[in-house]
């Protein structure tokens, strides 16, 4: 019996169109933590991960390759590099000690998409609501909101901008066709450098 | 479409929340001392005002949270969130 090498969900894709570069980051590792943010088990949680946990919704704390991600009052996503949530689940496990929480490995759950270039914002802008200038949208927020109809949790990682799009993986080729057809069109108004008009700059 | 104001994320669409109806709907202290009509009026009657009402909403495709808010149902105007 031959073993078939592992695929991920939308096999290494990587396409760049239209000053837009789009890829999904294979196999990343996902712990979903729950805990009491004001327990003893948050501070040593923190010195494990390194980082207090971010307590300010919707923002991220970046420790080295682990970002840690607000998705709640007491719940929170740490994705790192491939091969990295044993390691992950082990330390918080042991952090956490007897508190109330828990400490699960959700690395099949999403899928993470990476959309980034010049025209990024414009392209998620078609089909998301919230408000990404910005003012009101930079490095290190994330939300979870809907994208395209689509459940997704969205980070921006850089000013660049770079975009984490993180989705279930039965919605991930849809939303992948759907942000290659959005980078294709221009934004309603748009000048010919295919940057949206902005009353703001 | 309302824009509802979650108490963590802030403004976001109404199609990201869940309704849960009337809020401060107490569960009955003894409910197997309740007579079928009083445990019906618990689960199925609720007030149906034209003007302020408190009612329950679930911040589904956020933070999952579920949180209570005043609504003026004849204006859509959220008054205050409670």
């Amino acid at each position: 019996m031959t073993v078939e090498p592992r695929r991920s969900p939308l096999d290494g894709l990587d396409v760049h169109r239209e000053g837009v570069r789009l890829r999904e980051l294979p196999f990343p590792s996902q712990v979903d933590l729950r805990l009491d943010p004001v327990g003893t088990a948050a501070n040593r949680v923190a010195q494990s991960l390194g980082t207090p946990l971010p307590v300010v919704p919707n923002t991220v704390v970046v420790s080295g390759d682990r970002h840690t991600l607000w998705l709640g009052p007491d719940e929170w996503l740490v994705v790192g590099p491939d091969g990295d949530a044993p390691v992950v689940v082990r330390a918080l496990r042991e952090a956490l000690g007897t508190e109330p929480g828990s400490v699960v490995d959700v690395s099949a759950n999403r899928v993470v998409l990476e959309l980034s270039g010049a025209r990024a914002r414009d392209v998620l802008e078609q089909g998301c609501s919230i408000d990404l200038h910005p003012r009101a949208f930079g490095p290190e927020r994330c939300a979870q909101t809907l994208l395209a109809r689509a459940n997704v949790l969205l980070y921006q990682v850089n000013e660049m901008p770079t975009y984490w799009v993180m989705v279930r993986p039965s919605f991930a080729e849809y939303l992948v066709s759907w942000l290659l057809d959005a980078a294709r069109c221009p934004r309603v108004g748009a000048d010919r450098s295919g940057r949206g008009t902005d009353p703001s700059s | 479409m309302l824009l509802i104001p979650c108490p963590w994320c802030g403004d976001r669409d109404e199609t990201e929340f869940h309704y849960g109806g009337q809020a401060h709907v107490a569960y009955p202290q003894s409910p197997d001392a309740l007579s079928d009509a009083q445990w019906a009026e618990y689960l199925f009657v609720r007030d149906n005002p034209k003007g302020e009402f408190a009612e329950r909403w679930c911040h589904n495709a956020g933070c999952r949270r579920w949180f209570n808010l005043v609504r003026d149902t004849a204006t859509h105007q959220i008054v205050v969130q409670r």
